[in-house]
């Protein structure tokens, strides 16, 4: 178990490594480099100026070289620039450049500094998180449950109308993508022209002041979507294990159906659920991007596309980062829960 | 004139869509009629479920196809825009309507004062003419890797997971965003990564036919010319861009047979990109699956080639699963589509597609609801119907 883990960690590393080159050589294409000056400094630079902007700024050296500063196994450049101006990597924040430190990537803790915000990436990127996390956090504590209970109850007698009825219902919301749910959520709720008013269709005030008012449509749109997938999945692995032996043989004792379903088949049925809801976490992010752009709730995924628009280098490989290491951790997590859930993979 | 009554729109809309349903009349009655003698296809209408999503399914089909080809069920132009029709909401009548033209918007104006409902019908046309190629396209992609990587296993399997699992853990909207913009598209990049893609078409076709007749040349060679002359051509019509200046400016302008415009190309990438990786892994998964059993033993003690095995013994047999994953994928790519049209990417936004109005409508969306919502519906109907065909496949396939 311990090799397991080692390797999948070692795995996990090399995965980002070539992930964040990936991120890091798209956004230091010269096409983007350039509208990254223009945004920076002045949208009527000429071409000369442009090319004189990234220099001074120690844009325009070789991409591995960067890209070594960036991890922090490079020394960080000191350039003279043209303009007189002595910049280094190191001191971007204000401080001085003769003081500054010979190192400073990501190894060192420097996440690097926010072109767009004008702060230090790191400081942005855990105070957005926290607010995805709280979202993704609620949309969760609601999706868990009623997926569970839905897929269970379709899944227990296969066939009868309940199930035709809950199953139609989670093929249609899994078929559903945010941005269409979040829509007629809106157009159903929220608008002002025939909607029923109850919710407010914009999430911005539940980012200091989260009520039932702002923040249920967000929610809601990002649990809808996961509710079908984790419902089908627990109806699929449910009517499997109502099909089993032994629940044959504990009908036939005489159990009643009650007790068939809560004591002998409920445990079994939840170990595939348990997998397919950690690995749904990577694609709530998906979603949470799409739904934060539509209710302008200002979190992680509005940091992505915000920094992605503007060519944020630095941020956008933050964000990059702290999403592969959601992807994969979350995939490390349903392996090794799977095998705990399930003693056959243990002793084999 | 007066704004027409919802009932009034309701029939006008139906009967707008009037060559859509006899085409659809005439496609179930003759698949009824022929039901026993038609295989899978024909089980499909044994299943309540599965019959409602295929008629969905080629409800938007036939729609796409008479308002692509023949500019038929759509109204009005998708892109011109009338003065004093802004937002107005459905069955407003036409402002300054002359002879000949419709008397109505039917869905209303958008915030551009462009009719709905044209929008929405032309938008089928071109949702449906690349979310089904671009899942075409990724399977050959899918297909081509993930038979040797499962049948070999070793290095190749090692190398090929590890790139696919590599693409899985991007977020699919960060790499749009990296992938998607007039920036990358200005470097080249995605017209690179089309010249891999589809060579993988290409390959896919001549391996295939290759190690079926390798042992009669007679046959074999002049089928292999005329896949590769046809093929090669169309790859370089395809990815060639003539008279732009770009690298790909070699092919002579006579031979090329089409351009297509920078930014269906892009997104048609981006998708075939996103998807194949999974296809990649399910194709793997189940060669690992099938390559256990006798008739690919037998198969190789015959002697035949490791790649007549793979295309013609055990291709043929995951074809269920991998028909049922088709449809749900093409689903998946139009979600696709919705995303990057969502986010103002890939396609101009004046597009009539469904993700691009979408994002146009959202921004009024708590005053004026029917510009976001006619494409939301079509979007989730598409998709639905879609899915139930999955589902009714699936249960069909597992009768037997």
């Amino acid at each position: 178990m311990g090799m397991f883990i080692l390797r999948r960690l070692g795995v996990m590393i090399i995965t980002a490594l070539c992930l964040t080159f990936v991120v890091f050589f798209m956004t230091n294409l010269y096409p983007n480099l350039e509208k990254l000056a223009k945004t920076q400094g002045n949208f009527r630079m000429s071409e000369e100026q442009v090319a004189t902007w990234l220099d001074n700024r120690g844009y325009t050296r070789p991409m591995l070289v960067k890209y070594g500063e960036w991890l922090g196994v490079v020394p960080g450049f000191v350039v003279e620039g043209t303009d007189g101006e002595t910049r280094a990597r190191c001191a971007r924040l204000g401080s001085d450049v003769a003081e500054a430190p010979r190192f400073c990537g990501v190894l060192q803790g420097d996440w690097g500094y926010s072109s767009q915000f004008k702060e230090p990436s790191s400081k942005v990127l855990w105070k957005r998180l926290g607010l995805t996390g709280f979202l993704m956090l609620c949309a969760l504590i609601l999706t868990i449950p009623v997926a569970l209970v839905i897929g269970i109850l379709a899944g227990m007698r296969e066939g009868s109308k309940t199930d035709r009825s809950l199953s139609t219902f989670s093929i249609l919301t899994s078929a559903t993508p945010e941005y269409v749910s979040g829509v007629v959520l809106i157009a159903v709720f929220a608008s002002s022209a025939v909607g029923l008013k109850w919710f407010k269709g914009s999430a911005t005030k539940a980012m200091t002041d989260a009520s039932f008012e702002n923040f249920t449509l967000p929610v809601l749109t990002i649990a809808l979507f996961s509710i079908g997938y984790i419902a089908r999945m627990t109806r699929a692995s449910m009517t499997e294990v109502m099909t089993a032996q032994y629940i044959r043989t504990a009908r036939l004792k005489g159990v009643s159906f009650q007790n068939i379903v809560v004591k002998h088949a409920l445990r079994n049925a939840l170990i595939a659920p348990f997998t397919v809801i950690v690995l749904q976490i990577p694609y709530l992010l998906t979603g949470v991007v799409i739904t934060e752009t539509l209710f302008n709730y200002k979190g992680f995924g509005w940091l992505l596309v915000q920094s992605a628009g503007n060519n944020d280098i630095d941020m956008l490989l933050g964000v990059s980062v702290i999403s592969v290491v959601i992807v994969l951790s979350t995939q490390l997590i349903s392996d090794i829960g799977y095998v705990f859930l399930n003693p056959r993979i243990r002793i084999s | 004139m007066e704004p027409l009554s919802w009932i009034e729109i309701i029939v006008r809309v139906l009967y707008q869509f009037l060559p859509v349903w006899l085409s659809m009349a005439v496609v179930f009655i003759g698949s009824m009629a022929f039901k026993k003698r038609l295989g899978l296809y024909g089980r499909i209408f044994d299943s309540p479920i599965g019959m409602f999503g295929f008629a969905l399914v080629i409800f938007w089909a036939f729609t796409a196809f008479y308002a692509g080809f023949f500019d038929l069920i759509a109204t009005h132009d998708a892109l011109s825009q009338v003065s004093g029709m802004k937002n107005k909401s459905p069955g407003t009548p036409y402002a300054g309507a002359e002879a000949g033209d419709y008397p109505y918007y039917l869905l209303g104006g958008d915030t551009l004062a462009r009719d709905v409902f044209s929008r929405m019908v032309k938008g089928s046309a071109i949702v449906l003419s690349i979310a089904p190629l671009a899942t075409l396209f990724g399977y050959c992609v899918g297909i081509t890797l993930g038979l040797p990587a499962g049948y070999y296993g070793g290095r190749v399997d090692t190398f090929l997971s590890f790139l696919a699992n590599l693409i899985l853990a991007f977020p699919v909207i960060l790499l749009f965003y990296l992938l998607v913009t007039p920036e990358i598209i200005a470097t080249g990049i995605p017209m690179y990564m089309a010249a891999v893609f589809f060579i993988f078409p290409i390959v896919f076709l001549v391996v295939l036919l290759n190690s079926r007749y390798h042992v009669l040349p007679k046959v074999r060679t002049p089928l292999i010319s005329i896949t590769l002359i046809l093929g090669l051509w169309l790859y370089f019509s395809t990815i060639s861009e003539s008279g732009r200046g770009t690298w790909v400016d070699f092919w002579p302008g006579a031979l090329d047979l089409f351009n297509i415009p920078g930014g269906v190309l892009v997104v048609f990438i981006a998708v075939v990109f996103v998807n194949s990786p999974t296809i990649f892994r399910i194709m793997r998964g189940l060669t690992l699956d099938v390559k256990t059993r006798d008739y690919v033993a037998a198969a190789q003690t015959r002697g035949e080639t490791a790649w007549y095995i793979m295309l013609w013994e055990i291709l043929p047999n995951v074809r269920g699963p991998l028909i049922v994953d088709f449809c749900l994928r093409i689903g998946y790519a139009t979600i696709l589509l919705g995303t990057l049209g969502f986010f103002g990417l890939g396609l101009p936004p004046e597009s009539p597609d469904w993700g691009s109005t979408i994002n146009t409508g959202r921004k009024l969306l708590s005053v004026y609801l029917h510009p976001a919502l006619a494409p939301a519906f079509s979007l989730l109907s598409l998709v639905l119907g879609l899915n139930l065909l999955a589902d009714g496949l699936r249960e069909e396939s597992l009768k037997d």
